[in-house]
């Protein structure tokens, strides 16, 4: 038999019996439109079925299966092994996170972010049902779009190094989903949004590295999102000065 | 009772040489360094100024040591680095949006490198006449 293999290393963690994480090697078999997270689908049912690792849709919108391959942020469903064969390739949980187990990170600081950036609608003046629907122009809806294409997968939170230095900082994708609604023209709540933005913990933690948006699986550019919001806080601090509130 | 015990990683503090694109980073950063250092040397060139000429002129002379040759060409070096990444960047915090369409990323840095010979020709006008 000469079936191709794939050497993979993954960094296990179970912390009912282990100190630390050590890495483990698998060998797989190999096919050219095999994924990463397929791989370890294949280990999990036929090597080691321990192992512990959190996926769902299988093509980049759930956002479940970031994982650091070979030291960059990825999606495991949207990362293919025959970008590494025949060379190893080496797997360990999202950076900048606490290891819950194996490959799975304890995302609660991220999700808290999230919340905290008031991501919904904020109506200026809230309309009656009778009154009918927010209406939107193609080119309003335009402004904010691509910054709402996140699907909260935490990969920009693993790339960055500001986050990873200091974890008070708001990050990527809070701070590009604020951008979202402070740039819906439905949206009345940006005075509101405007002090998180504003702190040292908010846009102003960014040193604008990028990696961010570098590794986007959905092309969010969260980095542009942050500088635009810079501006924003900018802007505001110069009215703040001769019109404050 | 739990059995939970999440596990957190230690930041080496080389983080930023295991990966180019952090290191890249960190020399654009790091720049600024070599830059202070260059715009030191020139308020120090206008000190002796004030001073007289043969205090400026020993301040032209001390610029002429291999040494001050290369750490003027180092700045320069960094200073070019540094511009060019920057204005690779640019289009990300500029939002110009123009008869319903967001100004294309090349059409910002252009605008940039454009800005960038103008002020260069102008300062070379002030020098020279």
């Amino acid at each position: 038999m000469s079936e191709l293999m794939i050497e993979i290393d993954v960094l296990r963690y179970r912390p009912e019996m282990d100190e630390k994480p050590f890495t483990q090697m698998f060998e797989v078999p190999y096919t050219p439109d095999m994924s990463i997270l397929e791989a370890l689908q294949y280990i999990k049912d036929h090597l080691d079925s321990t192992i512990s690792f959190r996926w769902s849709c299988r093509m980049a919108i759930c956002g479940s299966c970031g994982m650091m391959v070979n030291g960059v942020p990825k999606l495991g469903c949207k990362a293919f092994l025959r970008d590494y064969y025949p060379k190893k390739v080496s797997l360990e949980p999202l950076a900048n996170f606490p290891i819950e187990r194996d490959l799975v990170v304890v995302m609660d600081d991220f999700i808290k972010k999230l919340e905290e950036v008031k991501p919904y609608i904020i109506p200026e003046k809230e309309k009656c049902l009778s009154e009918g629907t927010y209406q939107q122009t193609p080119e309003q809806m335009a402004k904010f779009k691509q910054f709402s294409m996140c699907i909260n997968c935490g990969l920009c939170y693993a790339a960055c190094p500001q986050y990873a230095l200091d974890n008070k900082f708001t990050g990527p994708a809070a701070l590009a989903l604020l951008a979202r609604y402070n740039r819906d023209s439905r949206d009345g709540g940006e005075a509101q949004r405007m002090k998180i933005v504003n702190q040292e913990e908010g846009v102003w933690g960014c040193t604008f590295v990028g990696y961010c948006s570098v590794v986007c699986p959905k092309d969010v550019d969260p980095a542009a999102a942050i500088q635009l919001l810079k501006v924003e806080s900018s802007k505001d601090y110069l009215i703040g000065m001769f019109k404050p509130e | 009772m739990t059995k939970r015990k999440p596990y957190k990683r230690e930041l080496p503090t080389d983080w930023w040489l295991k990966h180019a694109f952090y290191t890249k980073y960190m020399i654009r950063e790091g720049s600024s360094v070599l830059i202070t250092l260059y715009s030191l040397i020139l308020a120090w060139g206008v000190l002796r100024l004030s001073q007289g000429e043969a205090a400026f002129n020993g301040w032209l002379e001390a610029l002429q040591s291999p040494f001050s040759i290369f750490i003027h060409l180092l700045a320069l070096a960094l200073a070019l680095y540094h511009t060019i990444t920057w204005f690779s960047l640019a289009p990300k915090a500029v939002d110009l949006w123009l008869k319903g369409k967001r100004l294309e990323d090349k059409v910002i840095v252009a605008g940039h490198y454009g800005a960038f010979a103008v002020v260069t020709v102008f300062c070379l006008l002030i020098i020279t006449l």
